[in-house]
């Protein structure tokens, strides 16, 4: 829909297909787990204004899933068997929920990525009781225990990591989340994995042992183990993939074809060395915008060097980050502190500043994130804060 | 044109403060403000831009 919009925006006024295997007109996901899940916003609520303006002139194709493609002449197959082709194409296939081994088709077990999945999520947790087992401590298992407390449902979160969280954050900073959720009522079981999942006889999930020993009895498990980019559909379409849909910096696959969102991987000349796909809300639609613009300048397609950015709501806690961080680079502390849960964390990497988190402080991170582009060192960073 | 926040669904997260500062500015008490209700014309692109990408889709414009 972004990439549409953009496409319009820059003066393409030919046909528009917008092809996508759910039935539903583009939605925002970020709420599913947060005040949809908790009841406060039904699903009209959650509807994406672009979607209907009238500008955008679009043939939508709904509910009806792309089954293969072939780059060469840019046709898409349908799953009713229809073929389109077309001058350009932008792939924003997104990703797929990663699923827990062993416990396909056993009811209770959910992962959360449509409003579908929401939905029966909802329906679950507001009219069963026991506890809700959360396998998986990063963003989505960490926002849908935060909303099941608030729904006053015994929440276990499980991770296999020490804190959460720490995969993308760090030890330091996944530990103010751990006695965040700690001091919220939520049942923390960390360093330790899911070793099985038991039915109840009834084909519905009833207890959940872990690695450390102990067992769960619980009928609602969430699972958020990360995801993978939705590409099953592209075998022998003529593109390369590798963890994603392989892009070059502008964002181009092959000829006419470019990628967005979760699905794509490319080089971002931000940071070094750095190829790889992000599963960020406001990154989906930059980069939607970027690869139209890319489609329709051919040859002369511009790279996509970004600051990647993203926020996270767990209770009355906002945080936000901007930049490409990882778990083993510098941190420090420059305002607040992290006992009052108010703060900002610079993130260095070999004397670079390469990320700025705030928690409840959203003004530096906005601020900071064109100076991460600009390649200040970690120093110069300091120095603003000094 | 003016421009116009629902503060009902603003959660400060600032993306506007970043495309276009000399409207928007999320100042220290974590508020957003907006220092131009009335922005020059040629500011457009850039409001719009902030419209698209608010994460809450809490800002308007409305044309005078």
């Amino acid at each position: 829909m972004a990439a549409a919009g953009a496409l319009r925006r820059h003066g393409f006024d030919g046909r528009l297909s917008i092809i996508g295997d759910e039935p539903h007109r583009p939605y925002d996901r970020p709420p599913l787990i947060k005040q949809f899940l908790a009841g406060e916003w039904d699903a009209d609520r959650l509807a994406l204004p672009g979607a209907d303006a009238p500008d955008l002139d679009a043939d939508w194709r709904l509910g009806v899933a792309a089954t293969g493609f072939d780059a060469a002449t840019r046709t898409v197959r349908l799953a009713d068997g229809e073929e389109l082709t077309s001058d350009g194409v932008v792939l924003t296939c997104g990703a797929t929920p990663r699923s827990l081994p062993g416990t396909q088709g056993l009811a209770g077990i959910h992962t959360i990525r449509t409003l579908d999945d929401a939905t029966a999520l909802r329906d679950e947790v507001t009219r069963t009781t026991g506890p809700v087992v959360v396998v998986g401590a990063g963003f989505v298992g960490a926002e849908v225990a935060a909303t099941c407390r608030t729904l006053g449902r015994d929440v276990v979160l499980v991770e296999p990591l020490a804190v959460p969280l720490a995969r993308v954050l760090g030890l330091e900073i996944g530990a103010v989340f751990a006695d965040l959720h700690r001091d919220h009522g939520v049942d923390l079981r960390l360093g330790t994995g899911v070793e099985r999942v038991a039915g109840d006889g009834n084909g519905r999930v009833a207890r959940v042992q872990l690695a450390d020993g102990t067992a769960i009895d619980s009928a609602t498990v969430v699972v958020g183990i990360g995801v993978r980019p939705s590409t099953d559909w592209l075998a022998g379409s003529g593109l390369t993939i590798d963890d994603g849909i392989v892009c070059d910096a502008s964002c181009t696959a092959a000829p006419g074809v470019v990628a967005a969102g979760d699905v794509a991987r490319w080089p971002n000349q931000v940071f070094d060395d750095d190829v790889g796909r992000i599963e960020h809300w406001d990154h989906a639609f930059a980069q939607a915008e970027h690869a139209a613009e890319s489609l329709l300048a051919g040859d002369a397609a511009e790279p996509f060097a970004t600051v990647p950015w993203f926020w996270s709501d767990q209770y009355d806690r906002k945080i936000q980050l901007a930049g490409r961080v990882r778990p083993d680079d510098d941190v420090v502390v420059v305002d607040g502190s992290l006992a009052e849960r108010r703060f900002v964390a610079l993130y260095g990497r070999a004397g670079r500043l390469v990320g700025v988190l705030g928690m409840n402080r959203p003004r530096h991170v906005v601020q900071l994130r064109p100076r991460i582009a600009e390649r200040i060192t970690l120093d110069e960073a300091l120095a603003l804060f000094a | 044109m003016k421009v116009v926040v629902d503060y009902d669904l603003c959660e400060s997260n600032a993306i506007c403060m970043g495309i276009e500062p000399t409207v928007f500015e999320v100042r220290d008490d974590d508020f957003l403000y907006i220092l131009d209700e009335h922005p020059d014309e040629s500011k457009r692109a850039n409001i719009e831009e902030a419209v698209r990408r608010c994460p809450k889709q809490a800002i308007s414009i409305i044309e005078e």
